[in-house]
Order: structure tokens, then sequence, then C-alpha cells
């Protein structure tokens, strides 16, 4: 492993002299997502392979460019799980990819996100310098949270080689409901039922129907089935797998698919009559998937006037930017991190605002 | 500029009360937690609008001067410690809790606010703020979001960082920012994250939106006697490896127990060479359910006794024992000093064995409380600062536990922060390069360097010293020095 990291250090610091900035690809499951691909690429999957996993420890630590299905698979055969359930969008997804996308799926408004796991990395910064933050351990303040900082940055701030997660065991039972409810109602229910010790682990608004998951212990599960009521889905597993991988109905059209991250208790969306918009929820009304022809700024100034942002996940317009335009503070505070961290421009360049 | 200057310059908006100048009026905000540490401030100002703090900083920041920020004082790594030459930012007037949202689950409430005050707040809507830092009852959600507090529950309920949405901050130049929002991800960067835990050394914080979750139905606590530490080590990771995921899994040394059942009679078996306190909760079902598994694993593990509480009085007194395991200590003992490194779980028992011989070595006492599900041990030294010399070589031995930590792959700060207190240990946690880029992830937010200058990230100069040090055992050649 010590030469495939000399190699990628070499890479980068040829890079740099060159300037010929690089793109950091795994399996490219994700390459649809963010802004626009450009530089060489550099495939981090000769870096791969599980370092470190004790299911005592709730901890697992793998090499960036391993695939996401070997380390789910691993952690299943010991009864437990990457507790954000990652969506993979493709069969060779890769933990590095997943982590620098910083994406989570159904679980994530009751167990918490990808960055919420993160313990440590491994990395080469824009210098080709190797850099290691965090650990492997649950608890540790020693120094800025770095680690934390890589999940979701699309890596433009540096090449993961390392990474360290906390898992959590998987639930002993698991068991999805179906109500009839419109979206108002939906959004009620879901927030009211999130203040109440309830073991929820997953919930969908769509098409007229609330769907949600309970997980937990047996009896847990059973108790609260039985006091929201509502209809038993046999085919559970597959419905939120459908939802975390997009392979849902929902997900298969041509217009553009925007993602809407507001606060829960917001009301259903309303865009201009011309720009019809159809929707599903998930995390509990936080998660908004839209599919509409409207204009990024419509569909900005409706997300910003509801308290949130939204980002363009499938489709055109990308040329407005894929993710929210920040505050002119705020992208100056981004602009000097990508400067510290990789001061030549190596990394990614555009792939998340315009350096 | 002067002192006297800027005292005029920070009363020409600031009523007289917001601002001490008098040695008396200095003299209580000298430290905080860590008492070793004192250093009167220059001045102290003590606003209580946002507003106001920008255009403190805006002046200090003009003129040059340093600016610590400080909430209730009770950090435990001298992160608040005053400058000499510097201003002392008290938040403690940023009280007001702004806005419960029993619907949304979240309150947005001022940096001042003390962490239980939430709680206490959102218990009408059977909701409450999950992380509970043993000072809880005094500590500031500002200093929890400086230090990234933990508490008994983060195995299951995270740290401050997991359970925060949004913060409103101000920078040392005074430009007030605002970082995430009401839903549950933000474009950019997870600049969130970046602050947290960043002592005080990016910005100064006024408002923070947290999280609150659903009361649990029911918990319930088990405590387990063992005749050996390192059998009480290993049920530990039997009890997770089962697939419980316990709210809180403490462990006790004999000498914590001991001065923890003196004190407070929780019932604890003073017999013991460990016992083990582990909470369950959720709904009733999962309870009983998970209650019965851990009593079995428990027995299984080599326990010499089992106890579960019966009813809440009784829970709350087992748990009595462990939160006022410091105080105990402090009661049989002049000074006690508090440690707070993380390992691996599985590196306990070697970890406990070579602390018990570095206490031999030094000849001093060590009592060990140990949030044991996450790994987070708080060793605490007892020693007797009127002895000359024994603070030193308490200090001393407080370093070779933590260089230990990071030995066995773990690291010198679990939740209590770096401070002043480690910043030499910071020297073996990272190397060169990695501070290097502390230092100027810091000049992003404070190009000034204005802010708490001195703390959570050693100079490479101080580093080089700390190296020499270590040669020389601790001598250090010039004293006096500030040495960061």
């Amino acid at each position: 492993m010590q030469n495939i990291i000399e190699q990628f250090s070499e890479a980068i610091r040829q890079a740099a002299a060159t300037h010929q900035p690089l793109r950091l690809r795994g399996s490219g499951s994700k390459d649809f997502y963010g802004g626009s691909l450009s530089g060489t690429v550099l495939d981090v999957r000769p870096c791969r392979g599980i370092v470190s996993y004790e299911p005592k420890e709730l901890v697992l630590t793998a090499y960036a460019g391993t695939p996401l299905v070997e380390i789910e698979t691993l952690l299943a055969e010991n009864g437990q799980m990457l507790p954000f359930e990652p969506p993979h969008f493709g069969a060779e997804a890769t933990l590095g990819g997943c982590i620098a996308a910083g994406l989570s799926g159904p679980r994530r408004a009751y167990q918490g996100a990808a960055r919420d796991f993160m313990l440590g990395v491994r990395m080469l910064d824009g210098r080709g310098d190797l850099l290691t933050f965090g650990g492997q351990v649950m608890k540790n303040v020693a120094g800025y949270d770095v680690s934390r900082l890589q999940v979701g940055a699309m890596g433009t701030l540096g090449l993961l080689l390392e990474i360290s997660l906390k898992v959590l065991p998987r639930p002993v039972a698991e068991t999805t409901l179906r109500f009839d409810m419109e979206q108002a109602q939906a959004l009620d229910a879901m927030n009211r039922w999130a203040g109440q010790a309830l073991p929820l682990s997953a919930s969908c608004h769509h098409d007229h129907a609330l769907t949600i998951r309970l997980s937990g212990a047996a009896s847990a599960v059973q108790a609260a089935r039985l006091k929201l009521g509502g209809t038993m889905i046999e085919e559970g597993g597959q419905f939120w797998r459908g939802l975390r991988e997009q392979t849902h109905d929902f997900f298969d059209a041509e217009m553009s698919l925007w993602r809407l991250s507001l606060p829960s208790t917001a009301q259903p969306l309303v865009l201009p009559e011309k720009s019809p918009v159809t929707e599903l929820i998930e995390w509990g009304g936080a998660l908004r998937w839209c599919k509409t022809r409207a204009d990024a700024l419509t569909v900005r100034a409706v997300a910003e006037a509801a308290g949130g942002q939204a980002t363009i996940f499938r489709g055109a317009d990308k040329p407005a930017g894929a993710f929210h335009p920040l505050p002119v503070a705020l992208l100056e505070i981004h602009r000097k991190l990508k400067q510290t961290f990789d001061p030549h421009g190596v990394f990614n360049i555009g792939r998340m605002y315009g350096f | 500029m002067s002192k006297q200057q800027l005292v005029s310059q920070l009363l020409s908006f600031l009523p007289a009360n917001a601002v001490l100048f008098d040695a008396e009026d200095l003299k209580p905000y000298e430290m905080d937690g860590l008492s070793a540490y004192r250093q009167t401030p220059m001045i102290i100002v003590i606003p209580d609008t946002e507003e106001q703090v920008s255009k403190i900083l805006r002046i200090c920041h003009a003129a040059g001067v340093p600016v610590v920020a400080r909430g209730a004082g009770t950090g435990l790594s001298g992160g608040a410690l005053p400058l000499g030459n510097g201003v002392l930012l008290a938040m403690a007037r940023f009280k007001k809790i702004l806005h419960v949202d029993p619907l949304a689950r979240i309150a947005r409430v001022q940096t001042g606010v003390r962490n239980l005050a939430i709680s206490e707040a959102a218990a009408q809507y059977g909701l409450y703020y999950a992380p509970d830092p043993s000072s809880q009852i005094a500590c500031t959600i500002g200093g929890n979001v400086a230090e990234n507090s933990g508490g008994v529950h983060c195995l299951k309920y995270g740290l401050t960082v997991h359970n925060i949405l949004r913060i409103r901050m101000v920078t040392m130049e005074g430009e007030v920012l605002e970082i995430g929002s009401e839903a549950l991800d933000s474009a950019g960067y997870d600049l969130l994250a970046l602050m947290t835990g960043s002592e005080g050394m990016l910005g100064v914080i006024t408002e923070i939106t947290v999280k609150l979750l659903a009361k649990p139905e029911r918990a319930q606590v088990v405590m387990a006697a063992y005749a050996d530490v390192q059998k009480a080590g290993a049920a530990v990771g039997d009890i997770i490896a089962a697939g419980i995921v316990p709210a809180g899994l403490e462990m006790m040394d004999r000498l914590a127990i001991q001065a923890a059942e003196d004190f407070v009679h929780a019932g604890y078996p003073l017999d013991a060479e460990a016992i083990l306190l582990c909470e369950l909760d959720g709904t009733n079902e999962e309870v009983s359910e998970e209650i019965k598994r851990v009593h079995d694993i428990l027995l299984a593990s080599g326990a010499t006794s089992l106890r579960t509480a019966q009813d809440d009085a009784e829970r709350l007194k087992l748990w009595a024992g462990r939160k006022a395991a410091f105080p105990a200590v402090g009661r049989i003992s002049p000074d006690y000093y508090c440690m707070d490194g993380t390992i691996p779980r599985k590196q306990l028992p070697r970890v406990l064995a070579r602390i018990g011989e570095l206490s031999q070595q030094y000849g001093l006492r060590i009592a060990n409380v140990f949030h044991a599900g996450d790994g987070n041990l708080h060793p605490l030294i007892l020693y007797d600062a009127n002895l000359p010399g024994e603070l030193e070589r308490t200090e001393e031995l407080g370093g070779k536990i933590l260089e230990l930590c990071v030995e066995v792959g773990g690291t010198i700060t679990g939740e209590h922060g770096v401070g002043v207190e480690k910043i030499g240990q910071m020297c073996i946690q990272f190397k060169d390069k990695e501070l290097t880029l502390f230092h100027a992830v810091k000049k992003v937010w404070d190009e000034s360097g204005l802010l708490n200058p001195g703390k959570a990230v050693p100079t490479l100069q101080r580093c080089a010293e700390f190296g020499a040090m270590h040669v020389h055992r601790g001598e250090l050649k010039f004293p006096d020095l500030p040495r960061f």
C-alpha cells in the first residue's frame, strides 16, 4: 500500500508542478452528482481493502477504494451496518466516493448522516503530503475536526486514502407500515411521531401514501405497530432499497431531479403554475425530491423561502450550479479553505463551486 | 492602544457594568475549571447583544488586542484561561431561550444558556437535549459547542456535533456568520463540524439551534460488580457484540467506587475491583427485552453480583455515585487532576495495568472513571498542591497517561479539549504537517490570530521544545517564557 500512496503523492506533485488538475475517481458511480467534471482521472481504486474491523469496538477502517458492497457484506456477516444507509448508485461504488459525496439514505433522519459516523481519515493534501486526522475512537476532540470536513467536500480538499467509521448493530426486527394520507397530513404525522418514543427508522410520503419503517427490539416494533395502525407492507426491504438507490419509479423520468433540504415542518411546496411539481418526501419531511421543469432560480427561491436549500441532483440546468449558492462571506471561507488544503488547485476543480 | 484608551472606547457604547478593569473585579475570572492555571485578564467585557460582540471584536481587532471568549468557565483544559494583555469576553448574559418548536423538535437559544436549562424548557413537550456533560447544571451551550462536549450518553446519542443544526457566530473581524440551517444538511463544506470543538479559536458563537429528542419512555440501569477489572472491561465488549447499544455504559475502579460510596452512599459494593453501570432506554417493551439480555450477558461475563434498579429513585441513586465521582475523589485528596484520554476499548486492560504501574512509580494514587461504552477514560490523579513539586510530578504523570493513550491507538482528549493543558501532548498526537494545517485553518477564520491565541494548537517551535523537554524529564530551561 505504501507504494500506491507514494504513487498518488507523486501524481499530485506532478499535477501541481504542471498545472494539470486531477479528477479523483472511484468507480464513477456518482459522476452525475455535483458540478462539472474536469482534469486527468486519478483512479483511487488500487488503494483498497479493509484495514481493520472489530465488531466489539463498533469501528471499521478501510482504504478509500474499497467497494461499499464488500464493507456492507462484512458488516452484515457480523450483524452490523453502516447506520446512514449510503446510496451506492452503482455496483462498484467505493467507500471514498460515498464519503466524498456525503450522501445518506432513508435512516438519516433517525440515526444520523455519513458525517455523523466519521471518526478519522488519512489523506493526501494538494501538496502530496500524507496527513492523519481523527482516529479509530469514538470521542476525539484533539485538533480541528478536519476528518468530518471531508464528508461531502466532493474530493475538493484532498485525496482520501483511509477512512474510519463508527458502525452500529443491525436492528433485530424491522417492519414497514403504510397509511393513506395527503402530504400536509403526512408531514404533520411524521413530525409528531418523531417527537414520541417510537422506534422510527425511515419515512416517505409519495402518491397519497405515507410509508414508515420501525426498527429495534422485536417487542418494541410490535408495540409501535399496534399503536400506529396502518397496513403492514411485506416488501418493505425492497421499498426502502428502491428509495436508497433511486430505482423507485418516481426517479425514472426525463425531468430534472431536485433535492430540497428543508426544515422538516416546512409546508408543502408551491411552485408557479406553469411548472408542475411531483414530489417524494423522505427524512420525516426534511428531504424533498422534486421533479419539475421550473428553472433553477425559481426552485431555489421556493427552497429559501421555506428555510432551506436546493441542489440539482440529476439533470439539466447545471450551469446554474449544482449546489445551492453560498452567501458571499461563507463562499470566501470556502475559497480560503480550498486554498489551505489545495494551494495549487489540483483536486476536482469545479466539482463543487467554481474552484 | 493603552488599557485606558481601550476601556474608554468600550465604555462609549457599553454600560459601566459591562466593562470590568479594576484588579478586584478581574480576580474572579482568572481561571476556568482547570484551576492549576491562573491569569488575570487586562479587561473583562460582558456584552448582552450580538451587535455589541461584533463591535468589541472590531475594536480589539483594530487595536491588536487578543480576545478570549468564556461561557460558564467550567472547562477542564484551560480553554478559557484569560490573557494578561487581552480582553476576556464573558458571554454569560446571553441567557435567552429564543424559541422552542416542539413539532420540529428544535430549540434556538443564546450562547450563554445552561445545558440543563434547554432540557428543562423542552420537558413540557416530552423532549430533551441529549448531550449531558457532568457540569450540565452550570456549563453553557456555547461552551459545549466550543469543546464538542459529550457526557455519559454519547455512545447512543452522540456528542454536541451530532445534536446541533445551526450557529450564529462573530469573527475576530466583527463579521456575523450563520452556519447550518434548520434543515438536516446545508450546501458546501461542513463548517458546522469544523466550528464544533474548535475551542474558541475560530469565532465567538452567539446563538445555537439544537436538536431535541423524544424522552425515552423508560430508562433502567443495571449495576454489575467484578472482582477483576479485565472481566469488567470484557463484559463491555460482550454487550456491544450482542447488538445492544446502551444509553450509558460506565465503569469505575476500586478507588473511585470507595470514594463515591463514602460520599453519596449509592450502594456500591466496597469489595469490588470494578463496577459497571449499564443503562438501557427506549420504549417500555424494548427496555424489558434488553435488560433481560444484558443481565444474562453480565452474569456470563463473570460478574460477582448484579443489581437492577427497581424504580427511578434507585436508578438515580446508582447514577448519583458515578456523577459525584469527581467531587467524591476531591474529598479523599487535597487536590485531584482529571485526565481525559480515549482508547480503543480492547486496550483497556493494558492501559489500566500501565496506569497502575505509573501510579506506583510516581507515588501518586489514581482513581479511574471510564465512559466504557465509547472508550473515554478519566483517570483522576490524587495529589497535594501544597507539597513542593507534587503538581509538577502530577502533570508529568498525566502527560505519560495521555502518551500511553496515543500509543495504543487512542487520543489525548475525548471531550475536555486541548486548551492550554494538553498543548504539549498535541505534539505527540500530530506531526508538524498536520499542526501546520491546523494553523492555516485558523488563519482562514482569524487572519490576525488574535482570537484565543496560544490555545489548542501548539506552534512547531513549542513542539521542538517539548521534544527536547522529554529528554530532560520536564526540566524547563526558562520557566517564565510563554510556551504555547
